[in-house]
């Protein structure tokens, strides 16, 4: 991997993933599509850390350990979210972020 | 040899940027959410071939299985609102494709034009050396396996692996919290004692179609 694929190309992957992400969660009117636009991101996030300990840093673990209290965040980010999106339901009976603007003043 | 690797990276690459514009561009939230899954193991495949196999298995752990699993319970609870007829994306959702469009530009610019040499040369020479240790050599110089991960846990970030410890127990009190449905109506099924003791006071109890007893107002304060 590290020899044939030049590390600029991981990145540009890690990079339209996460532009892919940052367009599903500002566009999608659906929370829980909000939400998995986040997921997108913060795995794009997630290649990111692990191509550059790979290529830059291979016999060191900050990487690797970074890239696992992600995936931890992300996890305890994705079911306050979601129980957040259940109770938006029960309250409002729509999901849709756009109906959802009690605070908008 | 090298280009059997450029092949996979680029499939799975492909694999992993379709699936996700599946996701921010399908209909149906379920189809979506389907495409997500598919996108996360792609992502594990890329760590496998980066050689980070612990991630790529709690990749497929937590998110391809437990993640994308919450995500659909949470499509299916809210369901009906959420039918096919209905508009997915805003209006003026090419604005949101002009911001996306311009970060990743602004992002990748400077990165294929500046800094990707000095990244590659870099590359090389840590790569040189590890190639350059052979059988029963040294730690620290091969590429840090699950076992290092353990260590590092273990010393260097022990506090930080606490305090993930400690958030993952606020998330799950909090979402309980947030998600627990206070029943105040609740059907309270009454015990044989309590139904007796009404009986004696003369309070007649309605019952339902199943024949369960369904407690009046008077019934439960008189409880």
């Amino acid at each position: 991997m590290v020899g044939s694929v030049p590390i600029a190309w991981v990145l540009t992957l890690a990079a339209a993933l996460f532009c892919i992400g940052l367009f599903g969660a500002l566009s999608r009117r659906n929370t829980v599509g909000i939400l998995m636009g986040i997921e997108l991101m913060l795995n794009s996030v997630n290649i990111n850390l692990v191509a550059f300990w790979r290529y830059l840093q291979p016999t060191g673990t900050v990487g690797l350990v970074f890239a696992i209290f992600t995936i931890t965040v992300a996890a305890a980010e994705v079911a306050v979210g979601l129980a957040m999106v259940i109770a938006v339901y029960r309250a409002r009976l729509t999901i849709n972020a756009d109906e959802v603007d009690t605070l908008r003043g | 040899m090298n280009y059997i690797v450029v092949v996979i990276f680029l499939i799975l690459s492909a694999i992993t940027l379709v699936s996700g514009v599946m996701v921010v561009t399908v209909k149906n939230i379920i189809h979506s959410a389907l495409w997500l899954i598919a996108s996360f193991i792609g992502v594990a495949a890329l760590y496998l071939l980066m050689e980070a196999e612990f991630l790529a298995v709690v990749q497929i752990l937590v998110y391809a299985g437990a993640v994308s699993i919450l995500v659909l319970f949470a499509i299916m609870l809210t369901r009906h609102v959420t039918g096919e007829g209905t508009r997915m994306l805003y209006e003026r959702w090419w604005v949101a494709l002009v911001v996306a469009l311009v970060l990743f530009g602004a992002v990748i610019t400077p990165t294929i034009w500046q800094q990707g040499a000095n990244w590659d040369a870099a590359a090389t020479a840590a790569q040189a050396s590890i190639t350059a240790t052979g059988e029963g050599s040294p730690a620290g110089t091969a590429v840090a396996s699950t076992i290092n991960i353990g260590e590092s846990f273990m010393r260097e970030y022990l506090l930080p692996f606490e305090i993930a410890s400690v958030l993952l127990l606020m998330a799950l009190i909090g979402a309980i919290a947030i998600a627990f449905e206070e029943r105040t109506g609740r059907r309270r099924v009454l015990t044989l004692a309590e139904e007796y003791a009404l009986k004696q006071r003369g309070i007649v109890e309605p019952r339902d179609a199943e024949g369960a007893v369904v407690p009046s107002i008077e019934a439960e304060q008189a409880l």
